[in-house]
């Protein structure tokens, strides 16, 4: 089987697109809005086929420590949640970072803070991007917009992941979960045998297996002057996926003279705002950064010359639009517009807002 | 025949294993970590499987255990170990997998993490050093401590009616059916570390056979947070540890 055209939810195609491109084991524990992934994993049993773990942990404290045990075996896992479920994975995540393993996390996102709502909200942006565990270390953060790009960016954010041993998060939130949509799904991919591990993977801790050296996934050192050296090592590589990495879609950008950035699902919503807009003839486009981290900031910066203001138009209170005035730097006004606790903008509220805080 | 004669390599009956490294071990004089690494590193190479066993060691006063043991190992988070251990062996079926934990890993921050690894009868087997106190943070009560024991954090002694009772983990997990074998042991005199090698053993073989979860406590000294000499420390285990937590198999099957 090849290439395969499917109506399903996003959280559906997170799955079918995992045993597709190879995972070797998922670790989760249900919670709202993204229960659907560990339950379409059970439901299409991929250890009778591809041999795939999957299992029910009992908790996110203990799904991503599993992800951990089987990164460090050089496999490729994963597991997903929900926002309060992520905050208990922040511990896992920083040892991840730190010991420079693979793995992928999709993070399902509702309204918070605290047990908050099962609505969907982008407030998570700020934890994901900035931190949320301890320590110098980032997570490369892919924002899909669609139910295809749920499935895409699961494989992506393996590649990604295994390029630069790190942690990758698909940042979706309940809508994209949720909704259905027409998705291509991607060709499958064999797993890797133990011999390829092994070869691909030589850090990897699979047992010896002849190898003179043990191997060991760790990220303690108590002598501060190699831990300095191991925060470079982790700062230089943050810079290649800086370089390397940007990844965003212009959406009438070329001559707009009003920019709307926003990621996700908000992306969709001002998607129609721009075609309002521009039916009253308000030349607006639409910027829309597909990897959180890292940032488009040079992208935006580029536009900051160019256009008469920018709004940022979040599921939030305001915080990928701390980003944005990073990259703009006082060169052009930048506003911000956004829904809180699982509300969703309309695109005529954003239309309304973007001429009442940038036009007037 | 002359001294010389007697000790040469050829005559030696009883050595260090390769599989000790030669890194200088970081343990208290009389600790009873030290004694253990050595059991398992004998068993390992007994067992002919260093090349596929793979250790995960905890956070506390063993977290560089990996240092001592040449196989391959991960460093777990606090309490962790557990499921660390859980993904290793599903994903690599034929490793042999084992945890080495501390009472304050196993028995506090990571009680949720051991309960369910051993009721899903994950095929690891899971070593715990039971000191009854937290080594390396410096000798703060644990769970395991005794009533009236005097740590740091609790400086009167445990009283029950304040801090709870000390946990009988290894009676507990011996309730769950994913447990196959769970063992009391000690490693204070040279019969005692026999019976204990053979339990590792068993552990790890239990672990290559798929038969279950296997827990190896090992109620153990430790002389600094005691604030005891060695010689003092062992008596005060036998006299004080051993009645709370007695020696000897609490399941088998
Ligand atoms: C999340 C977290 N909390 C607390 C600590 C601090 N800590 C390090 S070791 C330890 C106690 C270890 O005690 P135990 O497991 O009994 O092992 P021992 O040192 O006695 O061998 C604690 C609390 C930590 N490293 N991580
Ligand atoms: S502090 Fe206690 S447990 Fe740690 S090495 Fe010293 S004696 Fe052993």
């Amino acid at each position: 089987m090849m290439e395969e055209i499917k109506l399903m939810k996003g959280n559906e195609a997170v799955a079918e697109a995992a045993i597709r491109c190879g995972c070797d084991g998922y670790f989760g524990y249900p919670i709202t809005p993204q229960s659907e992934i560990l339950e379409t994993l059970m439901a299409l049993e991929p250890w009778k086929t591809t041999g795939m773990v999957v299992l029910q942990a009992e908790s996110e404290t203990a799904s991503i420590n599993m992800v951990y045990g089987g990164a460090g075996c050089g496999k490729k896992v994963m597991t997903s949640s929900s926002s309060p479920g992520i905050s208990l994975m922040q511990e896992g995540l920083s040892y991840i970072a730190g010991a420079e393993l693979p793995c992928v996390v999709v993070n399902v996102t509702r309204g918070g803070p605290g047990l908050g709502t099962i609505q969907p909200s982008q407030a998570d942006y700020f934890q994901t991007v900035k931190g949320g565990g301890h320590g110098d270390y980032k997570l490369i953060t892919l924002a899909p917009a669609s139910v295809q790009e749920m499935a895409d960016h699961t494989v992506l954010a393996f590649d990604l992941a295994f390029k630069y041993r790190n942690p990758v998060m698909v940042l979706s939130d309940g809508i994209i979960g949720q909704m259905m949509e027409k998705v291509q799904l991607p060709p499958y991919q064999p797993r890797l045998t133990d011999e390829q591990v092994r070869e691909q993977c030589p850090w990897a801790t699979t047992g010896k297996h002849g190898r003179k050296q043990q191997n060991v996934i760790t990220s303690l050192e108590l002598r501060s002057e190699e831990m300095e050296k191991i925060n470079n090592r982790l700062q230089e590589k943050y810079n290649q996926v800086e370089q390397n990495e940007v990844r965003f879609e212009e959406y009438f950008c070329d001559d707009a003279e009003y920019l709307i950035t926003a990621f996700g699902s908000c992306a969709r919503i001002c998607q129609k705002t721009i075609e309002i807009l521009r039916s009253e003839g308000i030349k607006a486009g639409l910027l829309r950064p597909i990897t959180l981290y890292p940032f488009p900031t040079e992208a935006i910066a580029k536009f900051a010359k160019q256009v008469k203001g920018i709004l940022s138009v979040e599921l939030n209170a305001g915080q990928m639009v701390e980003d944005v005035r990073l990259a703009v730097n006082g060169v052009t006004p930048v506003e911000f517009y956004g829904r809180q606790g699982g509300m969703t903008p309309t695109p005529d509220e954003v239309v309304k807002a973007l001429k009442s805080k940038l036009i007037k | 025949m002359t001294l010389e004669e007697i000790i040469k390599p050829e005559n030696q009956i009883y050595g260090k294993t390769p599989l000790l490294t030669e890194t200088p071990m970081h343990y208290c004089p009389g600790c009873s970590h030290g004694v253990v690494h050595k059991l398992i590193a004998e068993v390992i190479e007994e067992m002919n499987i260093a090349d596929k066993t793979v250790g995960i060691a905890p956070v506390g006063c063993a977290v560089f255990a990996y240092n001592y043991i040449d196989i391959d190992w991960q460093e777990a988070a606090h309490g962790r170990a557990p499921a660390l251990a859980t993904a290793v062996k599903r994903l690599n079926p034929e490793n042999c997998v084992f945890t080495y934990q501390g009472d304050g890993d196993l028995a506090a921050i990571g009680t949720a993490e051991t309960i369910h690894a051993c009721n899903r009868g994950e095929n690891i087997a899971i070593f715990f050093i039971n000191n009854g106190i937290y080594g390396m943070t410096g000798g703060q009560m644990a769970p395991t401590t005794l009533e009236g024991m005097k740590t740091a954090t609790c400086p009167n002694g445990r009283d029950v009616s304040m801090e709870g009772y000390p946990l009988k983990i290894s009676e507990m997990l011996a309730l769950l059916d994913g447990t196959c074998y769970v063992t009391r042991q000690a490693v204070h005199t040279a019969a005692s570390t026999v019976r204990a090698k053979k339990a590792i053993r068993k552990a790890l073989e239990n672990s290559m056979a798929s038969k279950g979860t296997s827990i190896v406590e090992v109620v153990s000294t430790c002389n600094s947070g005691w604030k005891m000499t060695p010689h003092q420390a062992n008596k005060w285990m036998v006299e004080n540890m051993f009645p709370a937590y007695p020696l000897g198999d609490i399941k088998d099957r």
